[in-house]
């Protein structure tokens, strides 16, 4: 049986939060799951998108954005979470940004059957840094990019969301 | 090579209104600038980060000059910066590195291939449109003006003599007065930048 459309997590709608959270700036490194997003923000004039060339790197970036007043949010792999701890510490921990991660979570499954071990280390990563973290796997779940965004100003600190499903095209 | 504290004398005759992050030359600068709240020493939060910081700073901050100066160490464990930062080239961005050859503050330890290294090259390379670089305080003085007075991205390598500290991290003088928080907020109040 076919799954209904509900069961996917669309582009538009992670472009959608991110407008309406107020975002300036992607600082972004790209991953296999994200090349519909990254299509749909290039041709958003409200963003200005922020390639980097390691992940660590988007953090020290977020931080200098958020200094000057503008509103930053990191697009990575969970592989490249994994290569930035000193930088989120440093950079975004140690400077109380408010930034939130979304993160393509790699190699996890809904059933608990990892198909990479990032996805075994991504959660007790993000755990040991003291890092609130919300699972996002379809558009009904998109309310939790807000939440995230929320939580982040309030406590003026790195919030995660880990995206569990690949962006299903223009849908 | 050049006595960064020299060297960042003759630039504050042309800082102007710029905003400077001066990275490993904050314990000099805190001394020398007449200007701290347009300044933003933030000690070391994660070594390799100065350049994407004060990189983002200049693209929330268009109106205004964003100087920093970088280093060799922090520049080799990030050196993807160059082309990230080309390709977006913000015109406001004055990206100065200082190059002592070694990792001063953990005892004077030579960086990889210390000697040979172009870091300008590497920046034009990169796309950088404009760089320089400047071995003697001389040097920096003729060209100076000519480097602030012009659009960036700009990358100007400057050769420092190195001052080694072998001081214990716990009992070395503590030069930045503010906290990073205190600093971000100076700077933020003198722009009206509201958060």
């Amino acid at each position: 049986m076919a799954e209904s459309q509900e069961g996917f997590l669309s582009p538009q709608t992670v472009l959608d939060e991110l407008k309406k959270n107020g975002v300036t700036h992607v600082l972004w490194l790209p991953d296999s799951e994200t090349n519909w997003l990254y299509t749909l923000m290039s041709a958003e004039p409200s963003l200005t998108l922020v390639p980097v060339t390691r992940e660590g790197l988007a953090f020290s970036g977020a931080a200098g954005i958020a200094a000057g007043g503008g509103k930053p949010c990191i697009l990575i792999q969970n592989t490249g979470l994994l290569e930035s701890g000193d930088s989120m510490r440093g950079w975004c921990l140690g400077m109380n940004v408010p930034v939130v991660m979304i993160i393509g979570y790699r190699g996890y499954t809904r059933h608990g059957v990892n198909t990479d071990t990032v996805a075994d280390f991504t959660e007790p990563f993000l755990i040991a840094f003291g890092i609130k973290y919300y699972l996002v796997e379809r558009d009904a779940d998109s309310s939790r990019i807000s939440v995230a965004f929320e939580e982040s100003r309030k406590k003026n600190r790195p919030v995660a969301v880990l995206v569990g499903d690949e962006y299903h095209g223009f849908n | 090579m050049m006595q960064t504290a020299e060297m960042l004398k003759v630039f504050n005759r042309h800082r102007g209104d710029a905003i400077v992050v001066p990275g490993r030359g904050g314990r000099h600068w805190v001394t020398i600038s007449d200007k701290p709240s347009r300044d933003v020493p933030l000690g070391d939060p994660a070594m390799g980060g100065h350049a994407m910081f004060s990189f983002g700073l200049a693209l929330a901050r268009p109106q205004n000059k964003i100087v920093l100066f970088d280093s060799e160490g922090d520049i080799l464990m990030s050196m993807g910066v160059f082309p990230t930062i080309a390709d977006l080239a913000p015109p406001n961005f004055y990206h100065f590195m200082l190059d002592n050859e070694c990792y001063a503050t953990t005892g004077g330890q030579p960086v990889p291939n210390a000697k040979n290294v172009a870091y300008d090259e590497i920046a034009r390379g990169s796309g950088y449109k404009r760089t320089y670089k400047f071995t003697t305080v001389e040097e920096f003085t003729g060209g100076i003006g000519d480097v602030m007075a012009a659009p960036g991205p700009v990358f100007v390598w400057l050769k420092v003599l190195p001052e080694v500290i072998n001081e214990a991290i716990g009992r070395r003088p503590r030069w930045n007065t503010r906290t990073k928080d205190q600093v971000v907020a100076d700077m933020r109040k003198e722009l009206g930048i509201q958060v």
